[in-house]
């Protein structure tokens, strides 16, 4: 159709033309790449260096409060109330205090600081003082350290699932991670771009210049225009987005000389846990965490995922076409966009049950129904699902969206027309089954 | 020849009826108005004509056959609620509406020029519409109008708005596109524009149609037989055929009014008259397009 590709050419390149779409694909890059980077640093990066003085009379505990990058300890032998009252002013961030305790009933241990202490150092303490403890309890019970040894198991449950290509090796992490980023982008893609669409049919009912552009093409052809038209500069906006946070965050981490992987092993950062495990088992973990990624089906992802960023996009497009339509004004759209929005901000506030269960019948329906498939089945992709749920929930989203497009068709012919009318639900069914 | 005739047109929103049974031809090469007050149907009827509605019963015939989805190239349409895109530059933004009325760009863009060029605002090619006053969107408004060089033009209140000097310039286009042959549709409630462009009218009143036919027909039909002298001394008694309606004195002469209530003829009053005064001005009191308006409206309320 000559006259659709006239007006989805027009939507595309005065939106791309606007300095807002310039300033947006350039900021929101960075924002992402902030949003990976920052964490990551934030990990990894050297805290300030605290020293704790410690006072140990009972002197078990020299050889388990060892020197970390953040916390440093330092022995000393003086009286407690003194250094009390030395601490302020002190450069020391804290002094434990540890008196000639009872192994069977250690009590009386105290941790001294100026400020409140962050939970990670008294975890840190009392995990040191704890494992020291149990240690000497065992060995007083007549286990040797031999068998201690032995006796502790390290345990890592390596998750195969099983379909249709055979075994593969799967990580809950990746999964969920994939999951998570194509959910939340379909959201956020569908509630930018269908505010796009929204605003600009108000554009055009406010500016007067809608009965002009009718009176040459038909309603229809309009509201598809103006859909597909912003639909392709959201494709633009996403695609020069992927492009510009890959290479931000490249640039960026190489310029900091960190790897953005690196955030992967917050995952397990137990307190104390870090150090105690040697530095080849975190590389293990990430080696693993990459194989697994490597073993979700990521072309399968990647065309769901467009089928649904599309489908979705299309679905909630048109609604928000029909609102459009109907109101004068933005102001106005608020009493239609709730019911509109509602199923989308379901579909995200459900994301976490989906995720404890992403074979449970709430996933199963909610990616069933094609108002919250698109959010809720990305979130399930990655976990694997059967073919034939896929297929039925992509044609259930077709249909769909083919009655969402009827609908807001029969409503925005009508609506596009009307000025100053008091719109309600009464008033749009009317002009749903209004005749042409 | 009739370029176009809509026949029986019905059309209805929910209860509301918009028009009923409405029928006219608007014969080719005329300027025809369009009449009735606001809210009579005016619009709907013009809707249908561009098919941006559906008429419930009735058709529309045009250049003999019935109107189908590619005329709307051969029509152009200047509602009275119109507008531009605001953030489209007014060069672009011609182009776009030339196009979507089938226009190929090299041939709007060579259109549009000339245009431009006439209404002295070629300069303006590159501003964004929202830079331009009222004045000058109008203008803009009028070419997107005819610049795909329609056979049917249809204007819905064209003059609202406009300033004056604007108001002249499209009123002097109208004229010269009569001139080319093209047919023009004009609907408005201003009666001195009809009475000064058009030649035949249709009056829409309540859904519908009053009144039809050449403006000057319509004229002849409702004149009075009356009559407006300039005379100077009074008139002592006429026969009674001779009704006065109205006698006034200015400035030393006497306006009198007289209407004929039989079948004598406007020189049975004027000998009637010369035997008593001095006749300076005998004039036939014409109806205006204003007095026919309000007085077939009226009728129609009383209903």
């Amino acid at each position: 159709m000559n006259k659709i590709s006239l007006i989805i050419a027009r939507e595309y390149i005065t939106r791309v033309r606007k300095k807002s779409f310039l300033v947006m694909t350039f900021v929101g890059p960075l924002l992402f790449a902030l949003l990976i980077i920052v964490p990551t640093w934030l990990a990894t990066r050297d805290g300030d260096e605290k020293v704790i003085e410690v006072v140990d009379e009972s002197g078990l505990f020299k050889t388990v409060l060892i020197d970390t990058d953040e916390i440093k300890y330092s022995f000393v032998n003086e009286d407690p109330d003194a250094l009390k009252q030395s601490l302020e002013g002190s450069e020391y961030y804290g002094f434990l205090y540890i008196p000639n305790i009872d192994i069977d009933n250690p009590q009386g241990i105290q941790f001294y600081s100026t400020s409140k202490p962050s939970l990670s150092v008294i975890g840190d303490l009392e995990w040191g003082i704890r494992q020291k403890i149990e240690n000497i309890k065992l060995e007083k019970s007549g286990l040797d350290k031999q068998v201690l040894d032995n006796l502790k198991a390290n345990v890592d449950i390596a998750t195969i699932s099983i379909t249709d290509q055979g075994e593969q090796e799967s990580s809950s992490i990746a999964a969920t991670g994939i999951g998570y980023i194509s959910s939340l982008l379909i959201y956020f893609f569908i509630f930018f771009f269908g505010a796009q669409i929204m605003r600009g049919i108000i554009e055009e009912k406010t500016s007067r210049i809608i009965e002009v552009i009718i009176s040459s093409v038909k309603p229809f052809q309009l509201m598809m225009g103006k859909i597909i038209g912003v639909g392709a500069v959201g494709l633009t906006q996403f695609l020069l987005w992927t492009l510009l946070t890959f290479t931000i965050t490249t640039v960026l981490s190489s310029v900091f000389g960190f790897e953005p992987q690196a955030a992967n092993s917050m995952v397990n950062a137990q307190p104390g846990m870090a150090e105690v495990q040697a530095a080849a088992a975190d590389q293990n973990e990430f080696a693993k965490i990459m194989g697994a990624i490597g073993s979700i089906n990521i072309p399968q992802v990647l065309f769901f995922f467009l089928i649904y960023f599309l489908g979705g996009y299309l679905l909630y497009g048109s609604l928000f076409a029909a609102v459009g339509s109907a109101v004068d004004s933005e102001v106005d759209s608020q009493q239609f966009m709730l019911p509109v929005t509602l199923p989308l901000i379901l579909s995200i506030v459900s994301l976490g049950a989906v995720l404890n269960e992403p074979d449970g019948s709430l996933a199963f329906w909610m990616s069933m129904i094609p108002l919250t498939s698109p959010v809720v089945m990305m979130m399930r992709i990655p976990f694997g699902v059967p073919i034939w749920q896929l297929l039925l929930s992509v044609t259930l989203l077709a249909g769909g969206f083919m009655f969402t497009v009827w609908l807001a068709a029969r409503i925005y012919r009508v609506g596009i027309l009307m000025h100053g009318t008091k719109v309600n639900y009464k008033v749009l069914a009317k002009w749903f089954m209004m005749k042409n | 020849m009739n370029i176009l005739v809509t026949e029986h047109i019905h059309k209805s929103f929910g209860d509301f009826k918009a028009l009923d049974d409405v029928s006219i031809t608007i014969p080719e090469n005329t300027i025809f108005g369009l009449l009735g007050p606001n809210g009579a149907g005016k619009t709907t009827l013009i809707r249908i004509i561009t098919q941006i509605l559906m008429a419930d019963q009735g058709k529309v015939m045009f250049h003999g056959r019935p109107l189908e989805l590619e005329d709307v190239h051969r029509i152009g349409y200047l509602p009275e609620e119109r507008g531009l895109y605001k953030k489209m530059k007014v060069g672009e933004q011609l182009l776009y509406l030339a196009q979507l009325k089938g226009m190929s760009k090299a041939e709007a863009s060579k259109k549009i020029k000339a245009w431009m060029e006439k209404f002295d605002i070629i300069s303006w090619w590159g501003k964004n519409v929202e830079d331009l006053s009222k004045g000058m969107a109008q203008k803009v408004q009028f070419i997107a109008t005819v610049l795909h060089e329609p056979s049917l033009i249809i204007l819905d209140e064209p003059f609202s708005g406009f300033d004056p000097v604007n108001a002249n310039l499209i009123r002097d286009e109208i004229l010269e596109m009569k001139k080319k042959g093209i047919t023009i549709i004009f609907s408005t409630h201003r009666m001195e524009s009809v009475e000064e462009l058009c030649d035949h009218i249709a009056l829409i009143n309540k859904s519908k149609k009053i009144l039809e036919g050449p403006k000057k027909d319509i004229k002849e039909t409702y004149k009075s037989n009356t009559f407006n002298v300039l005379h100077h001394g009074k008139v002592n008694g006429l026969p009674a055929d001779f009704d006065t309606l109205s006698t006034e004195e200015v400035e030393g002469a006497i306006h009198s009014t007289i209407q004929i209530k039989s079948a004598l003829g406007p020189n049975d009053l004027l000998k009637a008259l010369i035997s008593q005064v001095e006749v300076h001005e005998f004039v036939e009191k014409i109806p205006s397009m204003n007095e026919i308006f309000i007085q077939k409206v009226q009728e129609g309320g009383h209903e």
